[in-house]
C-alpha cells in the first residue's frame, strides 16, 4: 500500500509527454526500485505518479546510422547486460549493468531511472561518463541532447527541466570504438550493495601507447566525475607500470571525497588510486595492450 | 550402534511445504475484520513523555484506537524467554512497559495506532502530538557507569544491571607463580539476527473472552505467561499459537511484539489486530547481539601451560535488560570445560545504555568470549614462540572433567580428533609452509579456533520438555511436542527418534508442527541448543511408553510375553525367531475397537532433564587478504564438530552452513552503527547493514567427529548454536598469520583493516599531495 494521490500510465511517449506538460509536478516512475522505497519511507508521501512502464518502445537498444548506440531510457539492466549489441561493442557497460543490485532489481531497474535518480553511486553513470555518453531529453514540444556532465547538478539532483523526460542514452561511436574497458564496483558486498567507489575506465592502446583514455568515478565527489588531468597525461604515453601508476595518482586529484560513516576521505582517496590503477591495467589488457610489471 | 533411521539423512518433514509455499507463517493467516497496528517511536535517545494529545489521530477516519502508556496497566514485566523461576531472586529483570512513558533509545515505542489499513495507521501516527522532555543520554557502557551519568532505570545505580561473577582457584597467586602474565583487550560489535521473517503477531479476543495471540515465536508457552503478566491477566486467559516460523536465532526467544499486539486488540474492542514490524523496526526495536569488551589476563608458563585467567567483561545491554546478565554469565561458563585452567576469575558487568536492546542471539555470549579467548591464545602463542595448535593441545581438559562451579561432568570430548581432522582437511602443515615470507598485495593465511558449548541450560534453569504420542488406527503415530521447529529441523529429528524406537518408517510418524498452548505439551521452546538433547529425551521416553503398550496388546493377541517381541517395520515379531506374529495395524485396531479391552495407545510424558553435555568443535580457515583495499576473503573454511551422534547428517550440515555464514558476517562485515551524537541507528536496513549475500559466502565445509554422549538420546549432543562460535577468531588468527597484524575487534571491516595495515606499515603512504 503506497501513499499516492494519482497514477498515470500512458501507453505512448507522446501521451506521457502531454500528461507531464500538463502536470509538471508528477513524479516519474520507471522501474520503481528507488521511487517505491522513497514512498515507503514517507519522503514522497502523497505524490502523484507518472509511470512509464507501458512505453515499451523506450526499452530498445539499437545502433543508429552513424554508429551511435542508443539505449532506451526504460531498458532494464538485465536487458542491457544481455544485449548482444552492448556485449559486442560496449562490454564495460555490461559489467556496470550486472553489478547493480541483484537479479530481481536488475529485471526492473532501468538505466534512465538510474541516471535521473541522480545518485552519485549509480553504477551506470560513471561508466556512461567515461564513454562520453549523451542524454536525449524530450518535452511535448522540444528535444535536446546534452553530455552526461551537464546533467548532474548535485547529490540526487539533475538538470531535468519541467515537463522533460529522459528518453535515451546515446553512446557515440568515438566513445566506444576500439576501446578496452573495465568497471570496478568497489562495495562491501558482491551483490545487493551500493558502491563505496565506482571506477570506469575505457582506453585505446596502439603500439603500446595510450591513444585515448577516459576515467569516470562514482562516489568520489557529489556527482559522478571524469579525471581529465589523468586522461590528458596518458595521451601518447607509453604503457608502463610507472605511467599507469602516475595515471592512478592523478585520478585522485579531481575527487572531492568526504568522510562519512560509510568510509573516510582518506580511505576513499586511497581506493581511487589503488582501483584506478587496477582498472586501467585491466582496460589496457582488454584494449589490446599489455602492461607487464 | 546400528540404527535404522537415526543417523540417516532423512528429508526434513517440512521441506516440500516450505519450498512450494504451502507452509503458512503468521502473516499468512487472516481473520475477519482484521485491523492493522503501528507504533510511534521516540526520536530521542532519552526523553520523558511530558504530554500527549491523541485527539487529531483519533479523529482520522479509519482509526480504531490510539493509545499510550497512560491507557495501559502500569505493570513492569521481564521479556526474556526463560522458564519462570519460583525463586524471586532468580527471575529476569522486570523493567519494561508495553508502551513506555520514558523513551530510553531512539525508536522506543511510545504510542500505538490501530486502523483499518496500514496507510491510515501511518497517517494517524503523524497526527499524534507528544511533548518530550529530552534528557542527556549515554551510548557506551563506560560512559554509562561514570559518576553523574544519566540514569536509565531508577533502581539501577550506575546503570549496572548486574556485576555478579564467579571464580575458583587463586588467580592472583597464579600471576605470581607463572613465567609470564599476558594481557589483551578484545571487542565485538552490535550485530542483528536478520531472520528472514519479520517479527510479527496478530491477536484477538475469542468467543470465550480469552486473548488469542498468533506469533512468530520460538517460545509459545513463555509468550503466554508474559502476555498475561504484562496485561495483568490470569495465565489461563491467554492462548498462544505458533505456526511455521521463518527464523529466530534467539531474537524470538524474547517477548517483543506479542503484549502490544494483544493490547492493540483489547483497545479495538477485541477485534483482530496484526502488528508486523518493518525491517527497519526489527533492527531497532527487537534485540541485538551484545557488544562486549573483554580484558583477558593470563598466567602462562614458558612451556605454554595455562595456569590461570582473569576475564573482565563489559556487556552493553542497551536500554532494557532483556536477557541481561544471563548472557554474560553464559559466556563465562562455556570455556571452562575446554581448557584446564587451575584458576579462573570471571568478572562481568552488564550495563544499560541508550541503545537498542541487546538480547539472546545464537551462541548467547559465547561467540564474544571465544573471539576474545581464541584470539588471545594466538597472541600468547606468538609471544612465547609456540605453535598455536600445540598451545591449545597442551591445555585441554580430559574426559571426566567436572566443572567446579556447575558440577557438569564432561562425558565425551572429541576436541583432539576435531583438531586432527581439521588440520588434515585444510592441509594445515603444507599450507603453513607455503605461506611463509609473503610479500605483495595479496596474502594468504591460516587460522584456527576451538570452542565449547552446552546442551541446554542445566543447572542454571529448568530443562523441562513435553511429548505426546497418539497411535492411529493404521499403526502410524502422531507426535506433539512443545519444542518449536524454527527451521533448525527439530521436528524431523523428533520424528526420527520416534520412528527408531517404534520400528516405524519415517512416513508413519506425523509431527504436529504448530504449537498451541491450549493443546501442546509444555516445553519452554527453542533455545540453548536444547531441543535434540532435552526434548529428544522426552520424545524417546514417550515413544518407549507407546512401544511398551503396543507390546502389551500384542501379548494379549499372541500369548507371547512383551519382552519376547519387538516392532520391526510396522510388524510385531517374535524377536528370537524373527517371525512376524501380527501387524502393528492389528494391534492398533485392537486398541481402538476391542469390545472388552479397547484403550487407544497414547503417551503423554515430560522429562525434567537435570544433566548437561558439552559439545565441542573447531574452525580451520584460510583467508585471502587484499592488502591494498583491506578486504579479507575466506578462501577455504572447515568447521569440525563433536556433537555426539549425528541424528541427521544433512540437517547437521545445514546447521553448520547457516551458523558459519552468520559468524563470517559478524567477523568481516556486519555491525549496527549509531550516530554518536544522537544515538540514532545509521544503518537499520539491509542495504546499509552488510549482511553477506550468497555471493559473499564461501563454500562452507562441515565435518563431524562422532563421539557417543551417554547422557543424550542415541548419544547426541547439541549443535544448533555451535557453528557460530569459532569462525570469527579463526578468521582473525588467519589474518594475523597472513599479515602479522593482530586485530582486536570484529568486524574486520575494510575501512578498519585499511587503517590498521597502514599503521603497521603494510601500505606505502600515498604520494599525492592534492587538495
Amino acid at each position: 500500500m503506497f501513499d499516492i494521490c494519482e497514477l498515470h500510465e500512458p501507453g505512448t511517449l507522446e501521451e506521457a509527454k502531454a500528461i507531464l506538460a500538463e502536470n509538471p509536478g508528477l513524479k516519474v516512475i520507471a522501474g520503481g526500485t528507488d521511487v517505491l522505497i522513497r514512498l515507503q519511507h514517507g519522503s514522497l508521501a502523497g505524490a502523484g505518479l507518472l509511470s512509464l512502464k507501458n512505453l515499451h518502445a523506450l526499452e530498445e537498444i539499437v545502433m543508429l546510422g552513424d554508429g551511435t548506440i542508443s539505449v532506451g531510457a526504460m531498458a532494464p539492466f538485465t536487458t542491457i547486460f544481455q544485449s548482444g549489441l552492448i556485449r559486442r561493442h560496449v562490454p564495460v557497460l555490461c559489467e556496470a549493468a550486472v553489478s547493480m543490485g541483484g537479479p530481481q532489481v536488475r529485471n526492473v531497474a532501468t538505466i534512465g531511472g538510474n541516471i535521473c535518480n541522480g545518485a552519485v553511486s549509480a553504477d551506470s553513470a560513471s561508466t556512461l561518463f567515461a564513454l562520453d555518453a549523451l542524454l536525449k531529453l524530450e518535452t511535448s514540444t522540444d528535444e535536446r541532447i546534452i553530455p552526461m556532465g551537464d546533467f548532474y547538478a548535485g547529490p540526487g539532483k539533475v538538470n531535468l527541466r519541467p515537463g522533460e523526460l529522459l528518453t535515451a542514452v546515446l553512446i557515440p561511436r568515438e566513445g566506444y570504438e576500439g576501446m578496452g574497458g573495465h568497471y570496478i564496483k568497489y562495495a562491501m558486498r558482491k551483490a545487493m550493495d551500493i558502491a563505496t567507489l565506482g571506477v570506469a575506465v575505457v582506453c585505446k592502446v596502439r603500439e603500446d601507447r595510450f591513444v585515448d583514455l577516459r576515467i569516470g568515478l562514482g562516489v568520489a565527489a557529489p556527482v559522478p566525475i571524469r579525471c581529465f588531468e589523468a586522461e590528458a597525461y596518458a595521451k601518447g604515453k607509453e604503457v608502463t607500470p610507472e605511467v599507469v601508476q602516475e595515471i592512478a595518482r592523478l585520478a585522485v586529484k579531481p575527487a572531492k571525497a568526504r568522510t562519512s560513516w560509510r568510509a573516510s576521505k582518506d580511505y576513499r582517496e586511497h581506493l581511487i588510486e589503488v582501483l584506478a590503477q587496477r582498472a586501467v591495467a585491466e582496460a589496457v589488457k582488454r584494449g589490446g595492450g599489455c602492461c607487464a610489471d | 550402534m546400528d540404527h535404522n533411521i537415526v543417523g540417516k539423512s532423512v528429508t526434513r518433514l517440512d521441506a516440500v511445504a516450505k519450498v512450494t509455499g504451502k507452509a503458512k507463517y503468521t502473516d499468512d493467516f487472516f481473520e475477519r475484520d482484521m485491523l492493522v497496528g503501528k507504533v510511534l517511536r521516540s526520536p530521542h535517545a532519552h526523553a520523558v513523555v511530558k504530554s500527549v494529545d491523541l485527539s487529531r489521530a483519533r479523529a482520522l477516519p479509519g482509526v480504531a484506537a490510539v493509545f499510550t502508556a497512560l491507557d495501559l496497566p502500569k505493570i513492569k514485566f521481564a521479556t526474556a524467554g526463560h522458564p519462570w523461576s519460583l525463586d524471586p531472586g532468580h527471575r529476569d529483570v522486570e523493567d519494561r512497559l508495553i508502551l513506555t512513558d520514558k523513551a530510553r533509545f531512539v525508536g522506543d515505542a511510545v504510542a500505538a495506532v490501530v486502523a483499518e489499513d496500514a496507510l491510515t495507521a501511518e497517517k494517524a501516527l503523524r497526527l499524534i502530538d507528544i511533548e518530550y522532555e529530552v534528557l542527556p543520554h549515554v551510548l557506551t557502557a563506560e560512559d554509562a557507569m561514570k559518576e553523574g551519568a544519566p540514569l536509565l532505570h531508577e533502581n539501577r545505580p550506575g546503570n549496572v544491571v548486574s556485576s555478579f561473577g564467579v571464580q575458583f582457584g587463586d588467580v592472583e597467586a597464579e600471576f605470581g607463580r607463572a613465567d609470564h602474565v599476558i594481557e589483551g583487550d578484545y571487542e565485538t560489535s552490535v550485530v542483528q539476527h536478520c531472520h528472514i521473517e519479520s517479527m510479527s503477531a496478530f491477536a484477538y479476543v475469542d468467543a470465550d473472552g480469552r486473548v488469542v495471540v498468533n506469533s512468530s515465536t520460538q517460545i509459545p508457552h513463555i509468550v503466554r505467561r508474559i502476555v498475561a503478566q504484562a496485561l495483568g491477566l490470569p495465565w489461563g486467559r491467554v492462548q498462544v499459537i505458533k505456526p511455521y516460523i521463518g527464523g529466530g536465532f534467539g531474537n524470538k526467544q524474547d517477548v517483543v511484539v506479542e503484549p502490544l499486539a494483544a493490547a492493540m486488540s483489547l483497545a479495538a474492542g477485541g477485534r483482530p489486530v496484526r502488528y508486523c514490524m518493518t525491517r527497519e523496526e526489527v533492527f531497532i526495536d527487537t534485540r541485538t547481539r551484545h557488544a562486549m569488551k573483554l580484558h583477558l589476563k593470563t598466567a602462562v608458563d614458558a612451556d605454554g601451560t595455562l595456569r590461570g585467567i582473569h576475564v573482565q567483561l563489559l556487556s552493553n545491554t542497551g536500554a532494557y535488560a532483556s536477557h541481561g546478565h544471563s548472557i554474560a554469565m553464559s559466556a563465562g561458563g562455556k570455556f571452562r570445560p575446554l581448557y584446564d585452567f587451575a584458576s579462573v576469575k570471571f568478572e562481568p558487568k552488564t550495563v544499560y545504555t541508550n541503545l537498542p536492546v541487546a538480547g539472546a542471539m545464537r551462541g548467547y555470549g559465547t561467540p564474544q568470549i571465544f573471539f576474545a579467548l581464541e584470539s588471545h591464545l594466538d597472541d600468547i602463542a606468538r609471544r612465547l614462540g609456540i605453535d598455536p595448535i600445540e598451545l591449545r593441545r597442551k591445555n585441554l581438559i580430559k574426559v571426566g572433567h567436572q566443572d567446579p562451579l556447575t558440577k557438569n561432568v564432561v562425558r565425551s570430548f572429541g576436541i583432539p580428533q576435531c583438531i586432527e581432522k581439521g588440520m588434515e582437511l585444510i592441509r594445515w602443515d603444507e599450507k603453513r609452509r607455503a605461506h611463509l615470507d609473503q610479500k605483495g598485495p595479496r596474502r594468504r593465511g591460516l587460522g584456527m579456533a576451538l570452542f565449547a558449548y552446552a546442551s541446554g541450560t542445566h543447572p542454571v534453569a529448568l530443562e523441562l520438555a513435553g511429548a505426546r504420542i497418539v497411535m492411529n488406527q493404521d499403526g502410524s503415530v502422531t507426535l506433539q511436542v512443545g519444542a518449536t521447529e524454527i527451521g533448525q529441523g527439530s521436528d524431523t529429528v523428533f520424528a526420527q527418534i520416534t520412528a527408531e524406537v517404534l520400528g516405524l518408517p519415517i512416513g508413519m510418524v506425523h509431527v504436529v508442527t504448530t504449537q498451541d498452548t491450549d493443546i501442546t505439551p509444555f516445553d519452554s521452546g527453542a533455545y540453548a541448543s536444547r531441543q535434540t538433547f532435552v526434548t529428544g529425551i522426552a520424545v524417546r521416553k514417550a515413544a518407549m511408553e507407546v512401544r511398551d503398550k503396543v507390546l502389551e496388546v500384542a501379548a494379549r493377541r499372541t500369548g507371547l510375553a512383551p519382552a519376547e517381541m519387538d516392532i520391526r517395520d510396522c510388524r510385531i515379531v517374535e524377536t528370537a525367531l524373527g517371525r512376524v506374529v501380527c501387524s502393528l495395524e492389528d494391534v492398533a485396531m485392537d486398541a481402538y475397537y476391542d469390545r472388552l479391552l479397547a484403550a487407544p495407545i497414547t503417551s503423554d510424558t515430560s522429562a525434567n532433564v537435570r544433566i548437561n553435555a558439552m559439545s565441542y568443535g573447531a574452525t580451520f580457515v584460510e583467508v585471502d587478504v587484499d592488502v591494498e583495499t583491506g578486504k579479507v576473503e575466506v578462501a577455504e573454511i572447515w568447521n569440525v564438530h563433536d556433537s555426539g551422534t549425528i541424528i541427521n547428517p544433512r540437517l547437521a550440515e545445514g546447521q553448520v552452513h547457516g551458523g558459519v555464514s552468520m559468524a563470517l558476517g559478524a567477523a568481516l562485515l556486519e555491525q549496527m552503527l549509531f550516530d554518536p551524537q544522537t544515538g540514532k541507528a545509521l544503518n537499520n536496513n539491509l542495504l546499509d547493514y552488510k549482511l553477506p549475500t550468497i555471493l559473499d559466502t564461501p563454500r562452507i565445509n562441515a565435518a563431524f567427529v562422532e563421539t557417543f554422549e551417554a547422557a543424550g538420546s542415541f548419544g547426541s549432543k547439541s549443535l544448533g548454536e555451535c557453528p557460530v562460535i569459532s569462525p570469527a577468531p579463526a578468521v582473525r588468527n588467519a589474518v594475523l598469520d597472513a599479515t602479522g597484524v593482530a586485530f582486536h575487534k570484529i568486524p574486520l571491516y575494510p575501512q578498519v583493516v585499511f587503517e590498521k595495515f597502514r599503521e603497521a606499515g603494510l601500505l606505502a603512504q600515498r604520494s599525492v599531495d592534492h587538495v
